[in-house]
């Protein structure tokens, strides 16, 4: 049977004035219903580009898709007619972003906006129906009050209230897939807690999917069932939470785990880090994106990419040396 | 206030900064942002400080109001033992090379018209100091210092990624050899294999010249990470400070508690004792009588809501203010 959301080699460049840049190459990861997969990484390794690809929202005229397939019950989104494929994105797949403030309308009253998107999914209910409908939505995403609510602006409401009416309206659809790029990372720690219980318990109770696209290992330890790490516009890794954080296998995955400041280190202990920098996207290694930070680089690392090797079915890692890597590890992981 | 050689670097006193709120036609003030009220610590040469709590606890303007960027509406500095509101002129040209600051975004505080050459020069020619050719070769050590090539002093701002900027803003911070750097929110934006190289870097120079930090940040694991000592700041005020170890291993105020049990661990068989807190932050302009937290505390009491805890001394070099925290289990 085929994945419920399915993204295959999918390659993405972006028209600048000189030429095409690639910012994502042969990208790949299938989610089910219920699951919630975390896509990691840091600025610019195209987590976010990844999303709107599959939202069809890369910014136009500049973005484009060079190849690949995004595929829905098996479907291919990107060969779908307009009227279908509308009907699919916005409504059985949906999206939060970081900063709900730019996506919310600031001078449209909260119940209008939630308004517009029931009409937009199910035109003809009566006006009684949408506000009954509303009041359960922001019940659900626990806003109190939520009768007032409804009547309010967006400036009226903190940063954890407008995530929370986000949420709502991303609901409404009853969305098969919810994709939430960056979530939590505006927001408080006490009220990223809160927001992660939410979509916990939202999950639990719909059986949605969700891709979950952050910087924060942390978060991804807390919530997903699976990982993807992402380097350059490039998959480094791909594996189920508990290998992926026990047995990491790519150079760059180990690195960023080991970088952390963790609440159990000893204080003004010197750190691990990667050297160096992420490459410019006009400036990309033609091998292996990682081969410039990488303590384990040689020489076969700068001519192809590696591929992505499966160890298991559920565990890839695009590097040359994984099983060496894995061979030597003597070195104890926090378990 | 004790002075000379055996007192502590720098002193704070009662700290307290209220921002008028102005409304109405005439722009009347209408109300108060109680921005930060009555800190107090204490910092010593070489020593860290970390302030964290989340936004609006007023830990930057704590920093801002140190360094006079903001005029204090109550409580006293010393630095050196000197009381910095009644320093001369000269003293306070030396106290501006002593103290400095570093931003989140390096960006927003450096001259992007300027090479960065030119702006690691600047501190050094308002202050005075030395010749053409010893400022370019200060310049040059300090690029070196902080990890970028010499080369960077003839490009500008916009050519560096956010960690290289980081660097240049800490070049220019060690410039004229100051005695404290106040780090606001200094390595929150940047990525995490790049906030350790920032982290390494700042820890090393607080080595090397004996410098003195305080270190602003809502991330409390990277603030554990560079303190020797922890306040924990809420709407304003500090309800706790403890070693950093001890802070986290056992710690005494709820709110102090309901913030680490929030972080985020990165490892998936951890086992999680998660005190959710309700609702959001009041408001700083009508702050909560008596304890500000009993809005959001699960075992406030009656008398939290009237009665306004101190912050009283709990165990060797801990403080506290809870009426309650020896009840909590």
């Amino acid at each position: 049977m085929a994945a419920l959301l399915a993204v295959e080699e999918l390659s993405v460049g972006f028209d600048t004035e000189e030429d095409l840049v690639n910012v994502l190459d042969r990208v790949s990861f299938d989610i089910e219903a219920g699951e919630t997969l975390g896509l990691v990484g840091e600025s610019g390794c195209g987590k976010s580009v990844t999303a709107l690809a599959v939202m069809g929202l890369l910014p136009k005229p500049a973005g484009r898709i060079q190849g690949g397939d995004i595929l829905f019950r098996g479907d291919s989104l990107l060969a779908l007619p307009r009227e279908r494929m509308r009907a699919i994105r916005g409504n059985r797949i949906a999206m939060i972003f970081q900063e709900p403030m730019t996506a919310l309308n600031p001078v449209q009253r909260i119940g209008r906006q939630l308004a517009e998107t029931f009409a937009l999914h199910e035109p003809g209910l009566s006006s009684d129906t949408v506000r009954q409908r509303s009041l359960g939505l922001l019940e659900e995403v626990g806003i109190p009050a939520p009768d007032s609510r409804l009547d309010e602006y967006p400036h009226q409401l903190s940063g954890g209230m407008r995530q929370r009416v986000m949420i709502a309206m991303a609901l409404a659809s009853r969305p098969d897939v919810l994709i939430a790029d960056e979530p939590t990372t505006a927001l408080d720690v006490t009220i990223q807690a809160q927001i992660l219980e939410l979509l916990r318990d939202l999950q639990r109770d719909t059986g949605m999917a969700i891709i979950f696209i952050t910087h924060d290992l942390g978060v991804i330890a807390e919530l997903c069932s699976r990982v993807v790490v992402m380097y350059a516009g490039r998959v480094a890794e791909q594996a189920d939470i508990h290998p992926l954080f026990t047995r990491p296998l790519h150079p760059y995955t180990r690195g960023l785990l080991d970088s952390i400041p963790r609440l159990e280190d000893e204080p003004k202990t010197t750190l691990t880090t990667i050297p160096g920098t992420v490459p410019g996207i006009d400036d990309l290694p033609s091998g292996c994106r990682f081969v410039n930070r990488c303590p384990f680089a040689e020489r076969r690392c700068e001519g192809e990419p590696p591929p992505l090797d499966a160890l298991t079915a559920g565990h890839r890692v695009a590097c040359y040396r994984w099983r060496e890597i894995e061979a030597d590890d003597a070195r104890p992981h926090p378990a | 206030m004790s002075t000379g050689a055996d007192a502590p670097l720098l002193q704070v006193r009662g700290l307290t900064k209220h921002f008028p709120v102005r409304g109405g036609v005439f722009l009347r003030t209408v109300g108060h942002v109680h921005a930060v009220d009555d800190v107090s610590f204490d910092l010593d040469t070489g020593e860290t400080i970390g302030l964290v709590g989340e936004s609006g606890c007023g830990k930057s303007t704590v920093g801002k109001t140190l360094l006079r960027l903001y005029d204090p509406t109550a409580g006293r500095v010393f630095f050196e033992g000197r009381d910095i509101a009644t320093m001369s002129r000269i003293e306070l040209r030396q106290l501006r090379r002593d103290i400095q600051i570093i931003f989140q975004d390096p960006f927003e505080s450096l001259n992007a018209r300027h090479t960065v050459g030119k702006i690691l020069e600047e501190p050094f020619l308002i202050h005075g100091l030395g010749t053409t050719v010893e400022r370019r070769r200060r310049v040059d050590e300090l690029l070196e210092r902080v990890g970028l090539d010499a080369g960077a002093a003839n490009r500008f701002p916009h050519e560096f990624s956010g960690g290289q900027r980081q660097r240049i803003g800490i070049a220019r911070a060690i410039a004229l050899k100051p005695r404290l750097i106040v780090c606001d929110e200094a390595v929150s934006a940047l990525d995490v294999s790049i906030q350790s190289q920032i982290i390494n870097l700042l820890l090393e120079l607080q080595g090397e010249m004996r410098l003195a930090l305080i270190f602003i940040a809502h991330d409390l694991a990277v603030v554990k990470h560079v303190s020797n000592r922890i306040a924990v700041m809420y709407l304003g005020e500090v309800v706790e400070t403890a070693d950093a170890t001890d802070i986290y291993e056992s710690p005494r105020h709820p709110y102090t508690k309901a913030l680490i049990s929030a972080i985020p661990v990165p490892d998936p068989t951890a086992q999680r004792d998660r005190i959710v807190l309700v609702g959001d932050v009041p408001s700083p302009i009508d702050p909560p009588q008596g304890c500000r937290f009993h809005t959001r505390c699960r075992h406030a009491r009656d008398d939290c809501r009237e009665r306004k805890p101190e912050l009283t001394a709990a165990g060797d070099r801990a403080t506290v203010a809870c009426h309650y925290w020896r009840n909590l289990s």
